[in-house]
């Protein structure tokens, strides 16, 4: 993500002008069982792409900045990897989490267990309300695969009061729909003062130089 | 005689772990390029880059016991001599009573030039079909319990009872206090190599000795450690000793593959040493600099690459790395795309430094598209983000010195090819500085460009390797013609250097064309070695 392309460094401080009012940070992690597509969301999330991937190693991170009517929010994304063997060093990620996205893949039913098992563990580290946490049924496309009906997916998100959509980050379908509800709930969620979570304004963006405007609709270009 | 320089080159080489002021002087007074370790061209000015290997012994020595190497004259300081060839088309070196197994060799060497279908996993494929059979080498491994972990080609699971016959004979021979190593029949080798909780088969239709195999297999051994530590491993198999291991293997069988692929072609892997993407010596020197001055307290390693190629490496005073780390992070790198995505963070042992613990890894690309691909090393599971800030200041000042610029060019511009050498029929050559332990070689040329040439030619290099590091006749030089080109290896205490000639050339020319290739490497140096190794 960093470092696309260099600014002069007239572009640079530009940006930070730009940037200095009102950028939030939110940490998102995604977690779920290997292959559901955490790491083809992710890159549709940062670069709006969608390329063949294999199984994830430790951890990748990423970022996007979405803008909504009254505050840029700069995604710090933790795509976790689904491997068994990572599952030791996951808590870090989602530990002060703002945002936990809980993946399946909606051909696959042993990944919706599995993502049952996630939420359980997600229950246990936070209070409701102070994290938003979402439940994605990925892989949308293949609907003729499918193994785990809308409306489970959806039953067990309104049990739970979670956000719910189906995805495809193959075709797209939702994701940026996607990302601007989580934008908006983080948003509300601090406003409404429940969350915990520790606002920081982010002090110099040299570090994400290479950062380019979302292609997702509502962002706009003007700082606030 | 041949068995000589071998451990002369080993104390040499322990003794010099720092080079001292004295090799520096002979490397400068030295009319032809030094022959002592430290001296040689390629050598480091300061401080050596990497834990000093014995470049093959080191390797092997905990995957079987050492055997005794007779002690010789010295032969390190003489200038490089090759033995008197019998005749022509023929092996140059002594061999007693071995014609059987020239002969032998030679038969399998037809076998080798069939053409082989390489690259992709094949998982499915019929375990009991001729396709199956006909690969070169097989690669399992098993824990102690007969429970299949992987295999090179066809599922495990088809494997099963091919993995129950092998363990049958692991333990049959071990009750009767044998340790099994190897079996030959029908010109294939099984080769077996036990590291508890481990045991880890190789069967092989090639040439390569039984002791290559075992330091292949030792290769994937350390594979699996370093994904998992040894500590961890002993830990699940002491909680459960049928414990499945590919549950924690899952998803990391392609880093096994490709180190298997890298041990068929990378001269590297072969010779325990790394070659450097060739760079104006000051040019490398202003990205060392760069990266050393982007330091945190938690890194231990800043490594720069060039795709499999060496840009720079720093390391913390007093820590070295060892080759089969640095290859094992190169296989990391070189296999999974996952890295071209944003940064990865990811738990990585280092087998060599310790196998009990993970380091952690920050490894990303400099740009989406490009090779360069930066790993940094810490200790310290939550300083991501601190490495992330070392990662954007050593681009800074990248960029500040216009440096950036011009190894994006350097990268863009080919290899050398072997004409720059101007040596008449030389076609390629491998030479490795054994006090650096970097190598260097030319772009591979038309003959050997195809994937079947190239491991042909590495096959070649490999025989010639395992002749020349016999573990009881080892040899300071070999001549050979073979059928399609003729080749020469010589060591010294300083280097190690594998010729290939066209069949055109003569012996006599092959060995004038070793001096005149020291010199140009000498003059080289600068551009093809990291000559001044930064530490932080
Ligand atoms: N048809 C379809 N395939 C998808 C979709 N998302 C991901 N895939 C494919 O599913 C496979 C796994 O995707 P990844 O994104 O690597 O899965 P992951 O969850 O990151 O897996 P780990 O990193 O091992 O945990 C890849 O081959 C993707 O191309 C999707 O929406 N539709
Ligand atoms: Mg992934």
């Amino acid at each position: 993500m960093m470092a696309e392309r260099r600014l002069s460094s007239r572009e640079e401080s530009l940006l930070e002008v730009q940037v200095e009012a009102r950028l939030l940070r939110v940490k998102m992690v995604l977690l779920g069982s290997s292959g559901v597509g955490k790491s083809s969301l992710a890159l549709r999330f940062s670069k709006d792409e969608f390329k063949a991937s294999a199984p994830t190693i430790g951890c990748a991170y990423l970022t996007q900045v979405v803008c909504l009517h009254n505050a840029r929010i700069r995604f710090e994304i933790w795509d976790t990897a689904g491997e068994e063997k990572y599952h030791s060093v996951t808590p870090l990620y989602y530990r002060g989490a703002h945002a936990a996205l809980v993946v399946y893949d909606i051909c696959k039913r042993e990944s919706f267990a599995r993502a049952q098992l996630w939420l359980k563990e997600l229950e246990k580290q936070y209070f409701p309300g102070e994290t938003v946490v979402g439940l994605v049924g990925n892989k949308a496309d293949l609907s003729d695969g499918r193994k785990v009906s809308l409306q489970e997916g959806y039953r067990l998100a309104e049990s739970k009061g979670l956000l719910f959509m189906e995805t495809s980050a193959k075709s797209g379908q939702q994701i940026s729909e996607l990302l601007m509800t989580i934008a908006e709930r983080v948003q509300k969620s601090t406003r409404e003062d429940r969350g915990l979570v520790e606002w920081r304004e982010v002090e110099s963006v040299g570090l994400h130089q290479g950062e380019r405007p979302h292609p997702l609709g509502t962002c706009c270009l003007v700082g606030p | 005689m041949e068995a000589d320089v071998h451990n002369k080159s080993e104390a040499l080489e322990n003794d010099s772990l720092a080079p001292v002021d004295r090799l520096r002087r002979l490397r400068a007074d030295s009319p032809t390029p030094g022959l002592v370790e430290g001296t040689e061209p390629g050598a480091g000015q300061d401080s050596a880059m990497f834990v000093h290997a014995q470049s093959f012994e080191d390797l092997t020595a905990d995957g079987e016991q050492e055997e005794e190497v007779q002690e010789g004259g010295d032969g390190s300081e003489r200038a490089p001599e090759v033995e008197k060839p019998r005749s022509e088309g023929e092996e140059s070196e002594e061999t007693q009573g071995q014609r059987g197994e020239q002969e032998r060799e030679q038969a399998e060497e037809e076998e080798e030039e069939e053409v082989q279908s390489g690259g992709g996993r094949v998982k499915e494929e019929d375990v009991n079909s001729e396709a199956w059979r006909s690969h070169r080498k097989h690669v399992f491994v098993l824990s102690e319990a007969g429970k299949p972990i992987y295999s090179r080609y066809g599922t495990e699971e088809a494997l099963s009872s091919t993995m129950g016959v092998m363990m049958a004979l692991v333990s049959f021979v071990e009750a009767g206090k044998n340790i099994i190593r190897s079996i030959h029949a029908e010109g294939y080798k099984v080769v077996f190599l036990r590291k508890s909780p481990l045991v880890l088969v190789g069967v092989s239709r090639t040439r390569q000795s039984e002791r290559e195999l075992t330091r292949e297999l030792l290769y994937i051994y350390y594979q699996i450690i370093s994904l998992l530590t040894l500590t961890q491993l002993n830990h699940v198999f002491q909680i459960k000793q049928n414990y499945d291991l590919r549950r924690l293997l899952a998803g990391t069988e392609h880093l096994t593959d490709n180190l298997l692929r890298l041990l068929d072609r990378d001269p590297g892997l072969l010779l325990s040493a790394v070659t450097c993407l060739p760079l104006a010596g000051s040019l490398r020197d202003v990205i060392s600099s760069s990266l050393q001055a982007a330091k945190a307290k938690s890194l231990v390693f800043s490594i720069l690459l060039a795709g499999s190629r060496l840009v720079t490496l720093v390391r913390k005073k007093d820590q070295y790395l060892h080759h089969m780390d640095l290859h094992l992070l190169f296989n990391l790198v070189g296999s999974s795309s996952t890295f071209r995505e944003g940064e990865g963070w990811t738990p990585v042992c280092l087998p060599k430094f310790n196998t009990a613990g993970f380091f952690h890894a920050h490894i990303s690309y400099l740009e989406p598209a490009s090779d360069l691909c930066l790993i940094l090393v810490s200790t310290d599971l939550e300083d991501f983000f601190n490495l992330s800030d070392c990662k954007r200041r050593f681009l800074e000042r990248l960029r500040r010195r216009s440096a950036y610029q011009a190894l994006q060019e350097a990268l863009q511009a080919p290899s050398y090819p072997v004409s720059q050498v101007g040596i008449p029929e030389l076609r390629h050559f491998v030479y490795k500085s054994k006090s650096s332990g970097l190598y260097t070689s030319p772009e591979i040329p038309m003959p050997y460009q195809s994937e079947e040439e190239q491991e042909r030619l590495m096959g070649l290099y490999k025989y010639l390797h395992s002749r020349m590091h016999h573990p009881t006749r080892p040899l300071r030089s070999i001549y050979r013609c073979a059928e399609k080109e003729n080749l020469l290896a010589l060591v010294t205490s300083g280097f190690e250097l594998y010729l290939c000639f066209s069949p055109l050339g003569t012996k006599a020319l092959a060995v004038s064309a070793i001096n005149k290739l020291l010199k140009w490497i000498r003059k080289e140096e600068d551009r093809l070695f990291i000559l001044s190794p930064q530490t932080y």
